[in-house]
């Protein structure tokens, strides 16, 4: 379980947010969105298809996309974690999903997620931020986020501009 | 040159907005220096051991007079009246107060210039050769693509945090002045027999503590795939390449530990999933960028000048300068000509803001309003017609600039080194002064010939010591200052990785050093055609060890 509060930015603003993390070997919970780790998920991959419930990837700075191939659909979000944000692979990580495995689904940056990065996040192809630090929910609240125009690239300043 | 278009202006200005912002939370205390200093690092802003230093893209080191003359003026009101030229065709700005840094960027967004990606682990200011689009021995003139390249790798949403600083490099020329097989990505831009553009695509060169020469992806890749190649490179570096070590972490450790095959397999199959309809460079574009590039408008000249004839039969110092700096134009009558800022005892790549001002006039008036930054931290102008020559050099001249060295033993390439770098185990400018005041006269240096001799204050290798013809390495012995040698190094088409000659020497014995073996290669050359290199590749490294350690 994540010990640090955070809050899902999405489309512009702050929104509700029922998603779980499971740990390994925890039941998955009922009424919400159930957040599996790659690991487990290839591990009981059949159990989790069958199951009906709202189910999402978590994956991990490291984790490679090997062995999730054409199964993507399933999932209501994938989870991709910045362990610090000066390792950018989620980004690439990101495009291999949306470009190579045809991923169509939310992607979600989670981790370490700042003010200063936040408008890469959102050109790299991630459509929802999970957010602990404080003073960047502050800065996305207060519409304080610089944002830096890019070639072809509408869809960030919208969102931004969403949140005014 | 390139112009910016509308979109450019307001990336710039948002950017200094930005960074106006993060300055402001750092002095305020908002950020501390650890939370600041990526920030700082992605503007081109590094702290050295007295000052904020301030460092400035020049895209492939073309300048205008204009820019120039802003450089000039930046450094006069903001620095000490100078700025020095670095081996990444950019300039520093080694005297500059951080809150001063916001209105420094404003000032060069007036001129189309900023310090973005200069710093940090990201895609670095785009190199080319510094003759490009005046060499009489070009194939295809490498800015369009050079451009291209900044444009697509500018704040690169994927890109922008890598395991570490990645560098690429483009020439047009058989002869490589672009040093392309010591960069992370090398592109030879050439034609096929059907007279089509391509890159030959070399990855994982580098410098540094681990020197590797690049390997040869592809021979000919197709002038329209240029970026979506470069980005299969890129992703599969930033997926893959080492983060557990900063000295592991450069596209050459990955290239060398998985080896060519595997890395040009994960290439390719990226390359292939590539999504086509956004992937291709269209015809359109390239040309689009292109027209920036047009050629000057020459005029139709006779190849030989008999005005310069006239004046160099009566100038020795002007048939020197001729002799020496100017470079075969592609255009009949024009010379490409290099502005040495290695003056004898001067500090490799500094110019002050005067002589600044002085180029920005001279290229104005001669050049068609160009120059650029050579890698070998000098200034060239690209255009300039024969008959000229005698007016250029005796302007170069008048503002201390006409030093007749391009290529000899006192056109040295040094790093800040001890001066001014934090990483610094050495002092890399008092050696390069003291050999060129050494090497000081002229006759000497033209009987030695071409003699590439390069400083580094560290193993980062910022002077470039490896690829030197001889190259100086400070290291740190005990707390003192001491320099090894190498020898053999090249960084053109012929590139090596220079060989280490033995153990150091002290800072006062390092210039007998190079003395002793610059007396070596003369005793033993053929003839005097045969270079200080390919006389070292044809005996090798013992007469320069007899020579130097005999007493030992
Ligand atoms: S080579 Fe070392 S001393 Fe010289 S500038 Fe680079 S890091 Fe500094």
């Amino acid at each position: 379980m994540p010990t640090l509060e955070t809050e899902l930015y999405r489309g512009g603003r702050f929104v509700a947010d029922d998603a779980v993390y499971v740990a390994d070997g925890e039941p998955l919970p009922a009424n919400a969105l159930a957040l599996v780790s790659k690991k487990r998920y290839l591990a009981e991959r059949e159990v989790l298809d069958a199951w009906q419930g709202r189910l999402g990837l978590a994956l991990e700075t490291a984790d490679t996309l090997d062995g999730l191939e054409g199964t993507l659909d399933r999932f209501a979000t994938i989870v991709l974690r910045f362990a610090r944000y000066a390792d950018g692979r989620p980004y690439s990580l990101a495009h291999r999903l949306r470009h190579r495995l045809g991923y169509r689904g939310e992607l979600r940056a989670a981790g370490d997620v700042l003010q200063d990065q936040i408008v890469f996040m959102l050109r790299g192809g991630f459509d929802a931020l999970e957010i602990a630090h404080a003073g960047t929910r502050a800065a996305l609240r207060a519409n304080r986020i610089v944002v830096v125009p890019t070639r072809g690239t509408a869809p960030v300043v919208q969102s931004l501009a969403a949140a005014e | 040159m390139y112009r910016y278009d509308q979109f450019d202006r307001s990336f710039v200005a948002a950017r200094v907005a930005e960074f106006r912002d993060q300055v402001q939370r750092r002095l305020s205390g908002e950020l501390t220096e650890d939370q600041f200093k990526p920030l700082r690092l992605m503007n081109g802003v590094y702290l050295q051991l007295h000052a904020y230093m301030l460092r400035i893209a020049i895209p492939y080191g073309v300048l205008s007079g204009r820019q120039l003359r802003k450089l000039a003026h930046i450094g006069r009101v903001y620095d000490r009246s100078s700025g020095h030229f670095t081996t990444r065709q950019n300039l520093q700005f080694n005297w500059v107060r951080l809150a001063d840094i916001p209105d420094i960027l404003s000032e060069l967004a007036e001129v189309e210039m900023h310090a973005i990606q200069t710093s940090g682990n990201c895609i670095r200011n785009v190199t080319a050769d510094h003759f490009a689009g005046a060499a009489a021995d070009e194939t295809v003139d490498p800015r369009p693509y050079a451009e291209l390249l900044r444009q697509w790798s500018s704040l690169h949403p994927e890109f922008t945090f890598l395991p570490r600083k990645f560098k690429l490099a483009v020439t047009g020329a058989a002869v490589d002045r672009a040093a392309i097989q010591v960069h992370d990505i090398g592109l030879e831009v050439k034609r096929n027999e059907r007279g089509e553009i391509g890159f030959a695509v070399y990855v994982g060169g580098g410098q540094g503590r681990t020197p590797m020469i690049a390997k040869k992806l592809r021979d000919f890749l197709p002038e329209r795939d240029l970026l979506a190649y470069c980005e299969a490179i890129l992703r599969v570096y930033n997926l893959e390449g080492r983060r557990d070590n900063k000295y592991k972490a450069r596209i050459k450790i990955l290239v060398h530990e998985k080896g060519l095959e595997e890395i040009a397999a994960s290439v390719e199959a990226e390359f292939a999933a590539r999504p086509v309809a956004t992937a291709n460079l269209g015809e359109a574009e390239i040309a689009r960028i292109a027209a920036y590039f047009a050629p000057p408008k020459f005029a139709s000249l006779p190849a030989r000048s008999s005005v310069l004839d006239a004046a160099q039969a009566k100038d020795s110092a002007l048939q020197r300068f001729v002799a020496r700096n100017v470079s075969a134009h592609k255009a009949p009558g024009y010379g490409v000509v290099t502005v040495s800022l290695k003056p004898i005892g001067g500090i490799p790549g500094d110019a002050t803001s005067d002589q600044m001002d002085a180029l920005a006039d001279i290229a104005e008036r001669w050049s068609f309003d160009e120059l650029r930054v050579s890698h070998a931290q000098n200034i060239v102008l690209p255009h300039v017609r024969l008959d000229d020559l005698p007016q250029v050099h005796a302007a170069l001249a008048a503002a201390g600039l006409a030093t007749p060295n391009d290529g000899l033993v006192t056109d040295i390439i040094a790093c800040p080194g001890l001066d001014y770098c934090a990483l610094a185990n050495a002092r890399s400018i008092p050696v390069a002064q003291e050999i060129s005041q050494r090497f000081a006269d002229l006759d000497r240096q033209n009987a030695i010939g071409e003699l590439k001799l390069k400083i580094s204050g560290c193993i980062n290798a910022c002077g470039h010591h490896h690829v030197g013809h001889i190259g100086i390495l400070g290291v740190d012995r005990q707390g003192e200052e001491f320099y090894q040698i190498t020898l053999g190094g090249a960084e053109g088409a012929d590139c090596a990785i220079g060989e280490l000659v033995g153990p150091g020497f002290a800072a006062d014995k390092i210039t007998d050093a190079v003395e002793t073996l610059v007396e070596t290669y003369l005793k033993l050359r053929r003839d005097p055609g045969e270079r200080f290199l390919d006389a070292y590749r044809r005996v090798g490294l013992g007469p320069f060890q007899e020579a130097l350690y005999a007493d030992a």
